[in-house]
């Protein structure tokens, strides 16, 4: 019996599990697939809680719906990997063999790499929303907060979901004004990059529509701590931001265990050919999603396109044929910009950002990089999409190659 | 494709100043970039640095400011103070290396 081994049942590990439990002949190959934690979370759900727009329950099930029969499942903890020997070694002294392994274990905030962001102030004055206590903490606070000053502050790139804060501050915008506090919200975006965004198109278009609601962008800012007792957040070059909730997007890390098994680079970001998606290391390691240090999003959308090149690749591993897969860095983001409208974007490792129509030319029914209404439905007829068809590695409408139909390189 | 001289050496670089081509660096090139962003001089510190990253981009690595803390060259606070402003950006122009693309 041959064994593939998968790491992580999350959203890429996931839909491996079932397209290759689809794939393989169940006589020939055993398939397991190992996570610490037994409830699923719907990520791109967290940025609607904290303004009561979606519930825990709308963005938590558990992850054995959706792992198919014949599968095995291992919830413990994953000591590391030993490439030599081709073993994964859990906490408990289990061992586990494999012919080839599927690295899918994705990426967490690490909030202590940055002083005081923990400090007395944690979940009353300063919150993140990357995590499902995070996102339920801020929605408490937000529904009696008086206003103030409200900070947006990316500690370091890479995050996932790049958009993910300009979506927060343009959510809060809106709830504000729906409110009728906004004039009591001084709303700022304070980010280590020079703009809002860093392609350049994109930075422009989403660089204004920001000023158009009113939100400060202070960019060039890298913190170095929090300063709970004055409400401050302080830069290496000594800048001072004041704050009365702080909103704090933390270091992003991959997961330790990829650092333990000598897998990852000083982030714990797995070394990954960003074509092919295997591991630098070893050839019978395929790394899926935000664990892979490719320069492309940490989101949903890549792990869903890059699935299908690794699961090309794989197969051609196991039948001992050329790699023939080659990912393209694909990327297609629904950015809500509140008030019911949303914005897209799709590009890849070359292409940035750019205006036209999607996925048909012309037509749409999505407008790329401007605000329509649509969008913001797109985004919401995701998450049924996420649950029903993509976890299930289910054929969904849009190709894992980025395509310039539809796009217009001019006229901005 | 711009091109700009630097130290008697047309070199190769993108709209944004950056090189394209990292074999047409040499110190004396980087001393002209360094005066153009603002640093007058470039101390034994600072092509320690330089280096660093060179290395760092040559193998593939992704580039962060934490990382060069960690380099053993200087840490955080000292970069900044060696490369005032955004020093990643500044360093990696100096070093003749692409803009970190880190941030996608």
């Amino acid at each position: 019996m041959k064994k593939l081994v998968i790491l992580g049942a999350g959203t890429g590990g996931t839909i491996m599990a079932n397209r290759m439990r689809k794939e393989l002949d169940r006589d020939e190959w055993d398939i397991t697939i190992v996570d610490k934690y037994k409830s699923h979370y719907y990520q791109p759900g967290f940025l609607f809680i904290p303004f009561g727009m979606y519930k825990k329950r709308d963005v938590v099930k558990p992850k054995s719906d959706f792992i198919p029969y014949g599968v095995n499942v291992i919830y413990n903890e994953i000591d590391r990997v030993d490439g030599e020997k081709n073993q994964v070694l859990l906490k408990d002294g289990v061992v586990l063999n494999y012919d080839f392994l599927i690295i899918a274990t994705g990426v967490k905030i690490f909030p202590d790499e940055t002083p005081g962001i923990k400090g007395n102030l944690w979940h009353k004055k300063v919150f993140d929303y990357y995590t499902i206590e995070g996102s339920s903490a801020l929605a408490d606070f937000f529904k009696t907060w008086e206003g103030g000053d409200l900070v947006l502050n990316i500690a370091e790139n890479p995050i996932k979901c790049p958009v993910a804060p300009l979506e927060f501050v343009m959510f809060a915008d809106a709830f504000f004004v729906e409110r009728g506090m906004r004039d009591k919200v001084n709303i700022k975006f304070v980010t280590p990059m020079s703009g809002a965004f860093t392609k350049p198109r994109a930075s422009k278009v989403l660089g204004g529509l920001l000023k158009e609601k009113n939100i400060e962008i202070v960019p060039d800012f890298y913190i170095e701590k929090v300063d709970n007792e004055n409400q401050k957040i302080v830069s290496y070059d000594e800048q001072e931001v004041h704050f009365d909730c702080l909103v704090t997007i933390p270091v992003h890390k991959g997961d330790p265990m990829i650092g333990r098994s000598g897998l990852g680079d000083d982030m714990d970001f797995a070394l990954t050919d960003k074509y092919t998606l295997r591991s630098d290391k070893f050839e019978n390691i395929f790394i899926l999603g935000d664990a892979a240090n490719i320069p492309t999003s940490k989101a949903g959308s890549v792990v869903h396109f890059a699935s299908e090149i690794v699961f090309e690749n794989l197969m051609c591993a196991i039948e001992n044929r050329p790699l023939t897969g080659k990912f393209d860095g694909h990327s297609n983001c629904y950015i809500e910009t509140g008030f019911g409208k949303g914005a897209l974007i799709d590009f890849n490792y070359d292409t940035e950002p750019l205006p036209g129509h999607f996925p048909f030319p012309g037509i749409g029914p999505f407008g790329l990089l401007k605000e329509t209404r649509m969008n913001h439905y797109g985004k919401l007829l995701f998450r049924w999409m996420y649950w029903h068809i993509l976890l299930k590695g289910k054929e969904m409408p849009i190709s894992a190659h980025m395509t310039m139909a539809g796009k217009k390189l001019h006229d901005i | 494709m711009a091109e700009k001289t630097y130290a008697g050496v047309t070199i190769n670089v993108d709209e944004e100043g950056y090189m394209t081509d990292s074999s047409q660096w040499t110190k004396e090139v980087a001393a002209e970039i360094a005066k153009e962003e603002g640093i007058d001089e470039l101390t034994d510190t600072h092509y320690a640095v330089l280096e660093f990253i060179r290395q760092k981009v040559s193998e593939g690595a992704t580039l962060t400011i934490r990382a060069i803390g960690k380099s053993g060259h200087t840490d955080i606070k000292g970069f900044y103070k060696l490369f005032p402003g955004a020093p990643l950006k500044k360093a990696t122009k100096i070093a003749g290396v692409p803009k970190p693309s880190s941030c996608v």
